[in-house]
C-alpha cells in the first residue's frame, strides 16, 4: 500500500465539465499529506468521459491520474461510483483517500469507506503531523468545538475535505501521465434512478451583488420579529438576507437564504443578526470583505470570522443600532 | 409500510458546553438533552407517511439511559414502538461501529423503509444513516427534502437537495434508506392524549453487543483557533451600538 488518492468531482453540462471548486482543496490537502508522509500524489476522476478533465488534472504535480470511465458513470449513482472506486482503490491500494466534503461525496463515500471496514473522517478542516501520524481535525457540535481524530485502522483512511479549508493555490504545476481505469460495472448494480438537476423557482432577489447585506438568524425567535431587522436593513439601504432555519419556516422567502444550500454573497459588510456561524452558513458568505457579528453567545461560531463583534442581545442591540444609523445618515 | 426512525438524543441547542477531565468529551453532568433537529423531521416524515399510506412507525436509538426520555417523547408524538440498544460510550465508537449497532438491533424488522437525519448536532459526521444502507445492503439517498410512495408499493420517489438551491429527483426500490434534511415539514406536537398512550408504548431494550476496535477514534476535543482578529465593541447596547455605527461610517464606510 502506498499513495494518496485524491478523488475530484465534476459534471458535465453541455458538454462541458465543471468542476465543483473544493476538489481543488482536496488536492491540496492531499498533497501536504503526501509530502508529509514522502508517498506519491494519486488523482482520479470518474465519469462516462472522464479523459478531459483527467487531462486537466494531470497538469498538476502528481504521479498519476486515473480516468475512471464507463458510461454506467455518466449520472451520478452511489451504487455506480462506490462499485467503481471500491475497485479503483482495490487496485491502486493508496495508503489514504482524500475527497472534498460535497453533497456528492457525503452521499457516497461513507458507505465506500464501510466496504473497506473503515470510517470516514469527514469534514476535516486541518491536518497536523504528530510523532509520525497525520491527526485529522474536525469540527464538532456546528463549530463550537474541535476534535482530533487518529486513524487507527488497517487502512486505507478515507478522508473528506470541508469547503474553504485548504488553499487550492498551493497546489504546484507538473505533468503525469492519464491512466484510464474501466471497472466493471453492470446495469443491475445499480439501484437508483437520477433525475436531471432541477431548481425550484428562478431567482428574483440577487444577493450575490448586493455591497451591503444585513443577515438574520434563529436568535430572532419569532417571525414577528423579523421587522427588528428589517429596519435596521432599510436604514442602511441593506439588502434582507438570513439564515436557512429562517427560510425554511417561510419568514423569509427561501430566495434570501445565505449558504450552501443558498446564495453566495461578497458583500463589503456583512451583519450576522443572531446566526451562529454553522459552516453551512460560513461557505456562503465568508467572501464579505468585512463580517460584524451581533450574537448573545461569546463563543458562537460567527465571532471566528467576524471582523467587528457585538456580544448582547439582539433585542437591545439592533433598535439601538437602527438609530445610530439614522442618526449618522441625519434621517 | 413498516418505517424505521433512528433518532439521536444531543445536547440542548445553545448549551453552554465544558470539556470533560479527560478532555476528549464533553462533561455531560451539567448538560440537557433533546432529539437531534433532522431526526425530529425524519420523524415527522415517517408519521405523514404512516397516515397516507398505513403501517407502523418505529424509533430507533443508541444511547445511555437517558435516551429513554427522547424515545418517550417520540411516542408520544404518535410513533407506535420504539428499540432502545443500551450504549454509554457511543463516542468512543466509530461510525462504522454505531451503524453496525443500529443495523443489528433491526436486522429481523425488515422494515421497507428506514429514515435517518442527514447529521446529528454534536458529532456532526453525516453518515451513520448511509453506512447503515451498506450493512444492511440497501439502496440509499442523502438530504431529502420529499417522498413519494410509488402506486405499486414497491418503489419510492425522493427529492434530494443538491448545491446552490438546485434539487434531483431520484427513484429507488424499496426496502432503502434515506437521510433526512431539517425543515422540510412543520413538526407536530405531542398532544396530551398522546403523552399518555405513550406511556403503555413498547420499548424493546437491547444490549450492544462488544464492538470490535474503532478504526478511528477521537482523541482530544478543545475550543477552535481564531482564524481572526474581532474587534469587540462593548458597553450598554446604545453604546455599543453608536461605536458600531461609528464603524459603519469611518471605517468600513458603508454610511
Ligand atoms: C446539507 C446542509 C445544508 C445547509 N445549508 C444551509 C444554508 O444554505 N444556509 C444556512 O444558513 N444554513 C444551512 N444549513 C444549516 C446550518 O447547519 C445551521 O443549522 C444553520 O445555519 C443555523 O442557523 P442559525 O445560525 O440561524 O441558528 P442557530 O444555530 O440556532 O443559531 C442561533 C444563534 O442566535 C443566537 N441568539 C439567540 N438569541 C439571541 C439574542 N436574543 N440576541 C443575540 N443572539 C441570540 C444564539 O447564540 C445562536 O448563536 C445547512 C445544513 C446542512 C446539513
Ligand atoms: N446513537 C444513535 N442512535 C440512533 N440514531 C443515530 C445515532 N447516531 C446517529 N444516528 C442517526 O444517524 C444520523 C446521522 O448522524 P451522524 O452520522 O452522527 O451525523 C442522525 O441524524 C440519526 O438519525
Amino acid at each position: 500500500m502506498s499513495g494518496v488518492l485524491v478523488v475530484l468531482e465534476f459534471r458535465t453540462q453541455d458538454g462541458l465539465a465543471v468542476w465543483n471548486r473544493i476538489s481543488w482543496e482536496a488536492l491540496a490537502a492531499g498533497q501536504e499529506l503526501a509530502a508529509e508522509i514522502g508517498q506519491p500524489l494519486l488523482a482520479a476522476v470518474a465519469g462516462e468521459r472522464p479523459e478531459g478533465p483527467a487531462a486537466e488534472v494531470a497538469q498538476k504535480k502528481l504521479a498519476r491520474v486515473y480516468g475512471v470511465a464507463h458510461e454506467l458513470l455518466a449520472a451520478y449513482t452511489a451504487d455506480g461510483y462506490v462499485a467503481s472506486l471500491e475497485q479503483l482503490i482495490g487496485a491502486v491500494r493508496p495508503t489514504y483517500v482524500v475527497m472534498p466534503h460535497t453533497y456528492q461525496v457525503r452521499d457516497f463515500a461513507p458507505r465506500l469507506a464501510a466496504r473497506f471496514g473503515e470510517t470516514l473522517i469527514a469534514d476535516v478542516v486541518g491536518i497536523r503531523m504528530d510523532g509520525g501520524q497525520p491527526v485529522f481535525v474536525r469540527q464538532l457540535l456546528q463549530g463550537k468545538l474541535s476534535g482530533d481524530y487518529l486513524h487507527r485502522g488497517p487502512g486505507p483512511c478515507f478522508v473528506s475535505t470541508q469547503a474553504g479549508a485548504f488553499r487550492p493555490e498551493t497546489v504546484e504545476a507538473g505533468a503525469c501521465e492519464v491512466e484510464t481505469f474501466e471497472p466493471k460495472l453492470e446495469a443491475a448494480m445499480i439501484r437508483s434512478v437520477p433525475g436531471e438537476r432541477f431548481r425550484v423557482s428562478e431567482k428574483s432577489v440577487d444577493l450575490t451583488a448586493a455591497p451591503l447585506i444585513v443577515s438574520v438568524g434563529r436568535g430572532i425567535k419569532e417571525k414577528e420579529n423579523i421587522p427588528l431587522v428589517e429596519e435596521l436593513a432599510q436604514a442602511l439601504g441593506a439588502e434582507l438576507a438570513a439564515s436557512r432555519p429562517i427560510c425554511d419556516n417561510g419568514w423569509l422567502p427561501m430566495e434570501r437564504q445565505v449558504g450552501s444550500s443558498g446564495q453566495s454573497v461578497s458583500p463589503k459588510v456583512y451583519i450576522a443578526v443572531g446566526i451562529s456561524g454553522a459552516i453551512q452558513h460560513l461557505v456562503g458568505m465568508k467572501g464579505s470583505k468585512a463580517v460584524i457579528a451581533i450574537n448573545k453567545d461569546e463563543n458562537a461560531p460567527i465571532f471566528e470570522v467576524a471582523d467587528y463583534g457585538i456580544v448582547g442581545d439582539l433585542f437591545a442591540v439592533v433598535p439601538a443600532l437602527t438609530a445610530a444609523v439614522r442618526k449618522a445618515k441625519g434621517m | 409500510m413498516k418505517i424505521i426512525v433512528a433518532v439521536k438524543q444531543v445536547p440542548v441547542r445553545d448549551s453552554l458546553i465544558h470539556i470533560d477531565s479527560s478532555g476528549r468529551w464533553l462533561d455531560e453532568g451539567e448538560l440537557s438533552f433533546e432529539i437531534n433537529e433532522p431526526d425530529a423531521y425524519a420523524l415527522e416524515a415517517a408519521l405523514l407517511l404512516k397516515e397516507k399510506h398505513g403501517g407502523e412507525v418505529v424509533v430507533l436509538c443508541a444511547g445511555p439511559e437517558r435516551a429513554t426520555q427522547t424515545m418517550r417523547e417520540a411516542l408520544a408524538k404518535g410513533a407506535d414502538r420504539a428499540i432502545h440498544v443500551e450504549a454509554e460510550d457511543l463516542v468512543r465508537m466509530d461510525t462504522f461501529g454505531v451503524a453496525r449497532l443500529l443495523a443489528a438491533a433491526i436486522a429481523d424488522e425488515k422494515a421497507d423503509l428506514i429514515l435517518t437525519g442527514l447529521q446529528s448536532e454534536d458529532l456532526g459526521l453525516g453518515q451513520t444513516g448511509v453506512v447503515m444502507a451498506e450493512v444492511l445492503g440497501i439502496p440509499h439517498a442523502t438530504i431529502i427534502m420529499e417522498i413519494e410512495l410509488e402506486e405499486s408499493g414497491g418503489r419510492i420517489r425522493v427529492k434530494r437537495e443538491l448545491e446552490e438551491g438546485w434539487f434531483q429527483t431520484v427513484e429507488m426500490p424499496l426496502p432503502a434508506l434515506l437521510t433526512i434534511q431539517s425543515g422540510i415539514s412543520k413538526l407536530r406536537y405531542a398532544t396530551l392524549m398522546g403523552i399518555k398512550k405513550a406511556k403503555t408504548k413498547e420499548v424493546r431494550r437491547v444490549a450492544a453487543g462488544a464492538m470490535p476496535e474503532a478504526t478511528v477514534s477521537l482523541e482530544r476535543v478543545y475550543p477552535p483557533q481564531k482564524k481572526k482578529e474581532t474587534r469587540m465593541i462593548g458597553g450598554t447596547p446604545t453604546e455599543a451600538a453608536a461605536a458600531l455605527a461609528d464603524v459603519l461610517q469611518f471605517e468600513v464606510r458603508v454610511i
